[in-house]
C-alpha cells in the first residue's frame, strides 16, 4: 500500500511540477519575445499579469467568459501603452537603464494597484472568484490532478505551437526573427521597426493576460504583488536557459519552474524553508559553467550588442 | 596642477553636499531629522554599489546581500549582553556571549562584507552581462534565504530588535564621507583606472594586459566592504530590522538612485541617493500636506505613484542620468580634456 502511495504521490508531484513549469514557459515567451526585439528585460511583465488578475477579480460578478475577455483587454492594451510610453523612447539607450526604467514603472504599477486595490474595500487583496471552478481536482489512474494543471498544460502546449506557426510560417514571423538576429541589418531590409516591436508587444501582452487567468485560478487571492516573485524566477530561468534565442529562453523558463516544484517537494520537511538556497545555488553553478545559457550551443552571444 | 584642482573639486562636490545635508538635518525637527539621516545612509549605499557596479559596467543586484550581513553582523554584536538571549534565543553561544562596541561594530560590519564580496565573487566574477547580473541576484537570494531561517546566526524571521541607535547626524554624515573618498581613492588609483578601462572595452583592455578578472573582483570586494560598513549605519540608524529590509525593495531602490544620478560618476551616485531620498521624503510629507509656496497635499498612498512615475520620467528623459555620468566640474565645457573625469565616449 505505501509503495502504491508513493508511486501516487511521485506522479503527483511530477504532473504539478510540469503544470507549474508550463506556466513559467508561457511566460518565459512573453518576457523573450520583447527582449529578442528591443534587448530589454522588462520587469514589470510581472505587473501586467498582476493588472490581468485584478481585472478578474473585479469583474468576479460578471459571467466566465466576460471576464476573461476583459482580462486580455486590459492587459493588452496596458501592454501596448507600456511599449508606446516606455520603451520606445528608451530604444537607444543602454541595457541598464532600460531594465532600471522597468522597475520604476513595476513601482508605479504596484502602488496604483495597492490605491485602487484599498478604494474597493478597506482591505489589502481581491478574491477572483468566477474562475474558481477550474481548481477542481480530478482522479486520473490513481493521481488527483486539479483541472487547471490540464488546461496549463494543454493551453501552453497550444499556445507554443500557434507562436512556432506564426514565427516560422507569416511574414511577421519571418521579420521578428530577423528583428531578433540583427535589428540594423534586417531594418536595412524593409522590416519595419515599429510594426515588429508593436507585434511582439502584443504578443507578449496576449501570453501575460493567459498567465493572469492561469495563476489567478491557482491563488484566487489577488494583492499587489502578485506574480512578482514568479516574474523574478522566470527571469532567472531566461537568462540560465539562454536569453538569446526564445525556444532556450522558454526552455530555461519550463525548467526553472519544474525544477523549483521539484526541489520544494524533495527536500525534507524541516530543510524545506531552505529551497531558495537551493534553486539559486543551482542557478549559480550552471551560469558559471555554460554562462551563454544552458541550451546554447555553438553560436557566441548576441546579447550585448553595441 | 590643474589636474589637483580638478582631483579637489571632484571629490568636493560630492562632499559639500553630503556635508550640506548632515548640517540641515540638525536644523529641523527631530520627525523630520530621520529623512536626512535616512538620505545619507542611501548614499553610503549607493557610493558601496557604485564602486563595483560604475567602475565596471557590470550590473550586480547582489550589494544589497553585503548591506545586509553587514546590517545583521553589526546589529547581533551591539544589544546588550542582558537582552541578547531574549531577542535571539537560538544564536551560537560565541555570538551570544559578547558584544562590541559602535565603532567596532561598523568596522565588523565592513570586514565581514568585505570577505564575504571576496568569496563570492572569486568565482562569479568570471562570468559577465546578464549572467553576472542574475548570478550576483542568486546570491542576494541565497544571503536572504539563509539570514531569514538560519536562527543560529540572526533573529531569523523575526525583527532584530534593541540594537542600540548611534548612527546620528555626525555619524550618517561622517560615514557617507568616508565611502565617497574611499570610493574616490579608488577610482583614482591604478586599480580604478584599469577596472574603468575594462569597462570602456573589455577586449582593448585584456590585450593590454588587464586581468579583468582580477580587478572586476578587487572592486567587488572594496563595494562589498563599503556595502557591510552602510549595512552598519543601517542598522545603528533603525535600532531595528528584519530581513525584508535588504532584500528586493532595497536593492532596486538603490539601483534606481545610481542610474537616475548617472551610473558612471561617484557624483551621480551622490546625486542619485540624494535626489530620489529626497524627493521621497518630499512626497511622505505631502501626504500629509506641504506648503511650498503653494499648498500640495496628496492623497494617502500616492507616493510610491508619483515616486515611480518620476523616476521612470527622468530615465526617460535623461538615460545616462542627471549627472550625465560625470564627476562634478568647474569648467564644464572642457570635460573631453580633463584627465580625471570619466567623459564617456560621445
Amino acid at each position: 500500500v505505501t509503495e502504491a502511495l508513493d508511486r501516487a504521490t511521485d506522479a503527483q508531484i511530477l504532473v504539478d511540477s510540469v503544470g507549474q513549469g508550463a506556466i513559467y514557459a508561457l511566460m518565459a515567451v512573453g518576457i523573450g519575445l520583447v527582449f529578442g526585439v528591443l534587448r530589454l528585460i522588462n520587469f514589470a511583465y510581472g505587473q501586467l499579469i498582476m493588472a490581468g488578475a485584478y481585472t478578474l477579480a473585479f469583474t468576479s460578478d460578471q459571467p466566465v467568459v466576460a471576464s476573461v475577455v476583459a482580462c486580455f483587454v486590459v492587459v493588452v492594451a496596458l501592454s501596448l501603452l507600456m511599449e508606446r510610453a516606455v520603451f520606445r523612447p528608451l530604444r537607444t539607450a543602454s541595457p541598464a537603464v532600460m531594465l532600471v526604467t522597468t522597475f520604476a514603472i513595476a513601482f508605479m504599477l504596484q502602488a496604483i494597484a495597492l490605491l485602487v486595490d484599498l478604494r474597493n474595500d478597506d482591505l489589502i487583496g481581491e478574491a477572483a472568484v468566477s474562475v474558481a471552478p477550474l481548481n477542481q481536482v480530478v482522479t486520473i489512474g490513481g493521481v488527483e490532478v486539479r483541472k487547471l494543471t490540464i488546461v496549463a498544460i494543454l493551453v501552453a502546449a497550444g499556445t507554443l505551437a500557434l507562436l512556432a506557426l506564426l514565427l516560422m510560417r507569416t511574414t511577421i514571423g519571418l521579420h521578428m526573427r530577423a528583428a531578433a538576429t540583427d535589428f540594423g541589418t534586417a531594418r536595412l531590409l524593409g522590416v519595419r521597426a515599429n510594426l515588429v516591436i508593436a507585434a511582439a508587444v502584443f504578443l507578449s501582452g496576449l501570453l501575460a493576460a493567459t498567465v493572469a487567468v492561469l495563476l489567478t485560478v491557482q491563488l484566487p487571492f489577488v494583492q499587489p504583488d502578485f506574480a512578482l516573485r514568479e516574474t523574478i524566477i522566470v527571469l532567472v530561468g531566461v537568462v540560465v536557459g539562454g536569453i538569446d534565442r526564445l525556444w532556450t529562453a522558454t526552455l530555461g523558463g519550463f525548467l526553472i519552474g519544474f525544477a523549483t516544484a521539484e526541489i520544494n517537494a524533495a527536500l525534507p520537511t524541516d530543510k524545506s524553508v531552505f529551497w531558495p538556497s537551493f534553486v539559486f545555488g543551482l542557478v549559480i553553478l550552471v551560469l558559471l559553467l555554460r554562462p551563454a545559457g544552458l541550451f546554447s550551443w555553438g553560436r557566441a552571444p548576441t546579447v550585448e550588442r553595441a | 596642477m590643474r589636474r589637483y584642482v580638478d582631483a579637489g573639486v571632484q571629490v568636493a562636490a560630492p562632499a559639500v553636499l553630503v556635508v550640506a545635508v548632515g548640517i540641515w538635518s540638525t536644523l529641523v525637527s527631530e520627525s523630520k531629522e530621520i529623512y536626512f539621516l535616512n538620505a545619507l545612509v542611501s548614499v553610503a549605499i549607493v557610493v558601496a554599489i557604485y564602486v563595483f557596479v560604475g567602475n565596471s559596467g557590470v550590473l550586480s543586484f547582489g550589494q544589497i546581500s553585503f548591506v545586509a550581513v553587514g546590517a545583521f553582523a553589526a546589529g547581533v554584536m551591539t544589544i546588550p549582553l542582558e537582552s541578547k538571549t531574549g531577542v535571539l534565543p537560538d544564536i551560537y553561544p560565541l555570538l551570544r556571549d559578547h558584544t562590541i562596541g559602535n565603532v567596532w561594530s561598523l568596522l565588523l560590519a565592513a570586514a565581514v562584507g568585505g570577505v564575504f564580496a571576496f568569496a563570492v565573487g572569486l568565482p562569479l566574477m568570471r562570468l559577465s552581462g546578464l549572467a553576472a547580473g542574475i548570478a550576483t541576484f542568486a546570491v542576494l537570494e541565497i544571503t536572504h534565504n539563509l539570514l531569514r531561517e538560519w536562527t543560529k546566526i540572526g533573529p531569523g524571521a523575526t525583527t532584530l530588535s534593541l540594537v542600540p541607535e548611534t548612527t546620528d547626524a555626525l555619524q550618517a554624515t561622517v560615514g557617507a564621507l568616508i565611502a565617497i573618498l574611499v570610493a574616490f581613492a579608488y577610482q583614482r588609483s591604478r586599480f580604478g583606472r584599469l577596472l574603468r578601462a575594462s569597462r570602456e572595452d573589455a577586449f582593448a583592455a585584456q590585450g593590454v594586459g588587464v586581468s579583468v578578472h582580477r580587478q572586476r573582483l578587487w572592486a567587488f570586494t572594496l563595494s562589498g566592504a563599503l556595502a557591510g560598513f552602510a549595512g552598519g549605519l543601517l542598522v545603528h540608524l533603525l535600532g531595528s530590522i528584519t530581513t525584508e529590509q535588504v532584500y528586493l525593495e532595497l536593492t532596486f531602490l538603490t539601483l534606481m538612485m545610481l542610474v537616475i544620478g548617472g551610473m558612471t560618476s561617484l557624483f551621480g551616485a551622490v546625486v542619485g541617493a540624494l535626489a530620489v531620498s529626497g524627493l521621497d521624503s518630499f512626497l511622505s510629507e505631502a501626504e500629509q500636506g506641504v506648503s511650498v509656496g503653494v499648498s500640495i497635499d496628496l492623497p494617502q498612498g500616492s507616493r510610491l505613484i508619483f515616486l515611480g512615475a518620476i523616476m521612470a520620467l527622468v530615465l526617460i528623459l535623461r538615460p545616462s542620468g542627471l549627472t550625465g555620468g560625470r564627476e562634478f566640474g568647474l569648467w564644464r565645457w572642457r570635460w573631453r580634456w580633463s584627465r580625471g573625469g570619466s567623459a564617456q565616449p560621445a
